[in-house]
């Protein structure tokens, strides 16, 4: 066939909040290729796979199947063309066998009864399993089976339905490198066979091992296409994650005090029985930004709730102050003296029904209770005026529901409540996601004020120009474990701390243990 | 800001200009509305004589002065379950526990009125605030279920009222019958234990001030209390109420504590207020009225009154057109009900609400 | 001790247990129903309503026709019609299923009062219609075996069709595609839809069988279990039926058990008033005695969850 298979030409994906997630994409897909498409979280990989399943419509551009225009409607209509997608999370129902979901929504009946028949099911299956060579055992309950049988299982369900095309989302994120060689090489296999392959990751050396040509995306743009031969992993990692230093932020350095939170050992398992924090330990010090950054998913927000009282670790401590907090409710935390920005200002850090004064003052409505339990509204008030104008909240009244206010705005309300809070240590994570740039620079100026005041910040962010700017010190989370630490953050470039948040590179246990401080 | 100038006319003003507050209240005057077309045209379907039945209906409560008494004497308990579903509406729990603490507020205060004299005056405040005390533990039941077992609330209250209206008949049969009657009832009040009538020789008695008062008290608990704001975050985001430090556990039972007090009191009430002797034969059944006060007042008590006024003149309308024609009292159920499945369907809630965001969206995208 | 030989009596007859048949029969009907639903992830509160429209169409149509199956069929017709109902709020206006299924009750609990006045002018029963009752039989062979003939032969042909239904709901749960689906649509509807599956529908399917069962229950109420529409029926039937459900467990036998729960307790309640204890103390029973069957299942789950989830992290650090 002359042209690629599968094309986006000059494709955009604006979303309703006005994130541009997609901007005037154009990415080939040829036939018979493994093609890999990397990028941090963010760059736009996500949305841009959504739009080639259907998931999501384009907000201009095209999509070409076999060189003619397409419009999909649905992810069916993705599925009839012949594009197969695995999810990283998995859309299997755990009650019912590997066979039974394979089948789901075709199910083959028995002549007669009409009944479902589960044996013409798993022969189904067991065909097909063959076919491609992925070892799976049919009869076996999805809930009892291995997490990388799952994964091979959605592969044969996009197989069954004739998918030519197979995108998979992240798959090595939950498997062994046992199982990842495994799963590569049946990748191969189905290259082999004439099948194509999108492998989505930022797993740098994975792609490099499996991969015929590499596409790197970076803030909604897709930056360049490689064939895996014409370059090597600086390259890519640079074009990943190097930007131009926007912010430079006038900062006299800090003079760290002693250390008011130490955490030790902190292990948890989620909810797909993956450790996602698997022995994280660390000391934060007063007068001090401690940033965090790694890629998404390696157990930087289940770091941030088992530190705050949202989650029990399984295992390990976390002490403020002198006292033990380990697994002690919010309530305890604040006590403490511990506030916290929350990741999700939709459903954790804002109660969107309520007024931007409830919102503001509900950390420390206790101090505004008069005799006989009454509010003094008025004080209240006041003060929720006084946020307002301090935080430069864009609204009509601070009656206004939350809700009605704009994904920057949000956050300021949210900010306004936790910079504000009588708090010792402030633990603050992706403090201007969806923020206007202005108000980013506000709020990093206030960051450092709080530090200057001799507050404790660790700094949870995906967006590594702001740790950068922002951090006096910097640790690097991979998979679950801290696998670096830079005491003085000017010293790491954003090439270098790259590496290491993509598992390329890992300290030696005696510089990461500088992150205790004693 | 021009703060020191907000006031009555501001107010006034945003309420037509604030569509957030707005649109709830159009919303709920046309659900109010619609199904009462759609009872009206039920009545014309049943009745042989369709005019006159409609007419007893919406007319007949104010034909008389004393049906108009009678409506108000029937906001009393309407207002009492409205103020207990307000309460823990806004934790968001749907409980229908206040037919318990109701009737074992009631059985409790012919206990009381019946075994233990007290000066007047006095009798019918103590009856209350022991009956308020047994609702209130009654009526923390459902949140402890849910809390701790996960049992839907609404189930289990359901239930419960069954258990509990047997367990009052019990009480009343065994230990507060009055053998010299026929039917079932306890033995007489005592006289100090009745409540004052506002206007001579009408049902009307001061359990209507004390509703009154309630109403206001209730309003001021929830909008200008700590305990009231606890309830208020709670219901509004639970994860978020946790996040930033409030006992989710605590607030819900104190809220639900409050609530089966007030069942309890409206039941005392409706006891001291109204009758001489215990002598319900089933179960009176308020939880209803109660939603559907919540649902139209929006959980705010402050509209509980207009909406409880609604629910009584129906009540009373339909009464005195059964009582006139052939149509059985029970349709007010239909209309009840279908006040209910429209303010519960979220489509049609929020059918401006989405609207505008549409427009907006659409706007946006213009520009 | 004189109680507990009471009790042990009264648990040796066979006349005990066939009013455990008879008084279990229709909690079973509907809780099957209320499992199918719960299994397809859409709560049905509506199953009062259902009851009640169920009883009292059946009543009405079997007297004008004097008919005893047609009026089954309208009774059955009726009680699916509230199940779609809810399904027409709940699916299609985005309705909390709750609220609208304890609203659907609210209007069947006095509306059936009012059809029934419009219709006869009978207030609260239904004594002016000669309605038709559902035959009782009696089992050739099985009659004359001692004991247990006693106990299953004479019933009334829904207390048989209860114990069918548990075979077809079985059937229909663990052997059909509409089962599979329906278990998927519950568990993870993402994922069913992700398949192409129609979700909406698939629940709907399950209301509807919902209301088939309701229907047959209701109809066997004012058709068998005594002949005549009364108000107040179902006496809260259709909520034992929602917590019974969770005691289920999801299964077709495992509804069998919860329903005795309720069916032991229920027939006891005649048993009892005959030694003095107050009535009302019995009748409370039964919901009681679901109430606590509930939180002591739900325990026992929770546990067991508990320590799965603690086994499964020893397995990972």
């Amino acid at each position: 066939m002359a042209g690629p298979l599968l094309e986006a030409v000059d494709l955009t994906k604006v979303y309703d909040n006005g994130t541009a997630a997609n901007k005037k994409v154009n990415l080939e897909v040829r036939a018979g290729e493994i093609l890999g498409l990397v990028g941090e979280n963010g760059a736009g990989k996500s949305t841009l796979m959504k739009v080639l399943y259907g998931e999501e419509a384009p907000t201009s551009g095209t999509l070409r199947w076999e060189g003619r225009p397409v419009a999909f409607a649905s992810s069916q209509d993705a599925i009839r063309a012949g594009i197969g997608m695995v999810h990283q999370h998995f859309m299997l129902v755990h009650t019912l066998t590997l066979a039974e979901n394979l089948v789901l929504g075709h199910e083959p009946r028995r002549p007669g009864t009409g009944f479902f028949d589960f044996e013409a099911a798993v022969k189904t299956c067991t065909d097909l399993a063959e076919r491609y060579n992925l070892k799976v055992t049919p009869r076996a309950r999805v809930a009892d089976v291995s997490v990388s049988m799952r994964q091979k299982l959605e592969i044969l369900k996009a197989l069954y339905r004739g998918a030519r095309i197979l995108i998979l989302d992240e798959p090595t994120a939950v498997l062994t490198p046992q199982e990842t060689e495994e799963l590569f090489a049946e990748l191969r296999g189905f290259r082999d066979q004439g099948h194509t392959i999108v492998f989505i990751s930022h797993k740098l050396p994975e792609i490099f091992a499996l991969c015929d040509r590499v596409a790197v995306m970076r803030d909604g743009r897709l930056v360049a296409t490689h064939a895996l031969g014409d370059v090597d992993h600086q390259a890519v990692s640079n074009e990943m994650v190097g930007r131009e230093v926007q912010l430079t932020l006038a900062k006299t350095p800090a003079r760290p005090g002693e250390v008011l939170m130490t955490v030790r050992d902190l292990k948890y398992v989620d909810d797909f029985d993956v450790p996602v924090v698997n022995g994280i330990g660390f000391g934060l010090r007063a007068g001090e930004i401690l940033g965090v950054v790694g890629v998404d998913g390696n157990g930087q927000s289940e770091l941030v709730q088992l530190i705050t009282g949202l989650t029990r670790p399984l295992s390990g401590t976390v002490t403020v102050g002198g006292k033990d907090l380990t697994g002690a409710s919010p309530a305890a935390y604040r006590k403490a003296g511990v506030a916290h920005v929350a990741e999700d200002r939709m459903t954790v850090g804002a109660a969107l029904g309520a007024s931007i004064e409830d919102n503001l003052l509900a950390d420390r409505y206790q101090s505004f209770v008069g005799p006989l339990g009454f509010l003094r509204r008025r004080a209240m008030n006041r003060r929720a005026r006084e946020l307002v104008e301090a935080f430069d909240i864009r609204c009509a009244s601070e009656r206004q529901s939350v809700g009605s206010l704009s994904g920057g705005n949000m956050q300021k309300v949210v900010v306004g409540r936790e910079f504000t809070a009588d708090a010792r240590v402030l633990i603050v994570s992706q403090p201007t996601r969806g923020v206007d740039v202005g108000a980013i620079e506000f709020l990093h100026r206030r960051i450092v004020a709080l530090r200057d005041q001799g507050k404790a910040v660790l700094l949870v962010s995906s967006d590594l120009q702001e740790v950068l700017a922002l951090a006096d010190a910097v640790m690097v989370l991979h998979q679950g474990k801290v696998t670096a630490y830079f005491p003085d953050a000017a010293a790491a470039t954003d090439r270098e701390l790259g590496l290491y948040m993509l598992g390329l590179k890992r300290q030696d246990d005696d510089q990461i243990r500088g992150v205790f401080h004693g | 800001m021009a703060d020191h100038r907000r006031g009555f006319f501001r107010t006034l003003g945003m309420f037509f200009t604030d569509r957030d507050r707005l649109e709830p209240a159009v919303i709920s005057v046309l659900a109010g509305a619609f199904s009462l077309l759609a009872g009206v045209l039920l009545i014309a379907v049943a009745s042989k004589n369709p005019g006159e039945s409609i007419w007893n209906f919406l007319v007949g409560p104010v034909l008389r002065t004393y049906n108009l008494y009678y409506v108000m004497v029937m906001m009393v308990p309407i207002t009492f379950a409205g103020l207990a579903l307000c309460i823990v509406y806004q934790a968001r729990y749907l409980t229908l526990i206040i037919d318990s603490t109701f009737y074992m507020g009631a059985v409790t205060a012919a206990a009381v009125g019946i075994l233990w004299p007290l000066p007047p005056g006095l009798h019918p405040v103590v009856a209350m605030v022991v009956s308020g005390t047994v609702g209130g533990l009654i009526g923390m039941i459902p949140a402890v279920l849910k809390l701790k077992w996960r049992a839907n609330e609404l189930v289990s209250s359901i239930m419960l009222n069954y258990v509990f209206y047997f367990l009052g008949s019990c009480v009343i049969i065994y230990f507060l019958r009055d053998r010299n009657q026929t039917i079932l009832a306890s033995l007489p009040f005592l006289e100090s234990f009745h409540l004052a009538k506002l206007i001579p020789n009408t049902q009307l008695h001061a359990g209507f001030l004390i509703a009154a008062a309630l109403v206001v008290a209730v309003a001021v608990y929830l909008y200008r209390t700590k305990w009231g704001y606890q309830i208020r975050m709670v219901g509004a985001n639970p994860r978020f109420a946790a996040y930033t430090g409030f006992s989710v556990a605590g607030v819900v039972l104190g809220a639900h504590f409050v609530s089966g007090f007030i069942g309890g009191v409206g039941g005392a009430v409706e006891m001291s207020g109204m009758y001489k002797a215990f002598i319900w034969q089933m179960d009176p059944s308020y939880a209803w009225d109660g939603v559907i006060v919540a649902m139209l007042a929006r959980r705010n008590p402050k509209f509980v009154p207009v909406s409880a006024l609604f629910l009584a003149y129906i009540r009373v309308g339909a009464d005195f057109m059964s009582r006139r024609g052939d149509v059985a009292f029970e349709f007010i159920t239909l209309v009840q009900g279908m006040i209910i499945l429209i303010l519960a369907s979220d489509t049609i809630v929020n059918y401006f609400r989405t609207k505008r965001a549409q427009a907006q969206a659409l706007r946006q995208e213009k520009a | 001790m004189e109680f507990l030989d009471f009790l042990a009596g009264v648990l040796a007859s066979p006349n005990y247990w066939f009013i455990v048949l008879r008084s279990t029969a229709p909690i079973l009907l509907v809780t099957l129903g209320a499992v199918v639903c719960e299994k397809a992830g859409i709560s049905n509160l509506s199953l009062e309503g259902s009851l009640l429209w169920a009883a009292l169409v059946g009543v009405v149509v079997s007297a004008w026709t004097q008919n005893v199956w047609l009026g089954l069929a309208a009774g059955i017709l009726a009680s699916t019609l509230v199940a779609w109902t809810l399904g027409l709020f709940a699916l299609r206006l985005d309705a909390n299923p709750v609220l609208v299924g304890v609203a659907l009750n609210l209007v069947s609990t006095g509306g059936t009062v009012f059809v029934l006045h419009a219709l006869t002018g009978d207030k609260g029963i239904s004594s002016s219609l000669d309605s038709k009752v559902l035959p009782f039989w009696t089992i050739p062979g099985v009659k004359d075996v001692p004991w247990v003939g006693q106990v299953f032969s004479g019933q009334n042909l829904v207390v048989y069709l209860s114990l069918v239904a548990v075979v077809v709901i079985g059937i229909l749960l663990n052997k059909t595609v509409l089962g599979r689906r329906i278990t998927a649509v519950g568990a993870n509807p993402e994922a069913a839809r992700s398949m192409g599956i129609d979700v909406a529908l698939t629940k709907f399917l399950a209301l509807t069988v919902s209301g088939l069962l309701a229907g047959l229950a209701g109809c066997f109420l004012s058709m068998g279990y005594t002949s005549n529409f009364t108000s107040g029926l179902s006496a809260g039937r259709g909520y034992v039926a929602n917590a019974a459900q969770v005691v289920a467990g999801g299964t077709a036998v495992g509804s069998i058990f919860a329903s005795l729960l309720f069916g032991m307790t229920d027939a006891l309640a005649t048993f009892l008033q005959n030694i003095g204890l107050p009535p009302e103390l019995i009748q409370a029973l039964p919901y009681a005695v679901t109430i606590v069957g509930f939180i002591v299942v739900t325990l026992l789950r929770d546990r067991r969850e508990l320590a799965r989830k603690r086994a499964l992290t020893r397995v990972a650090s």
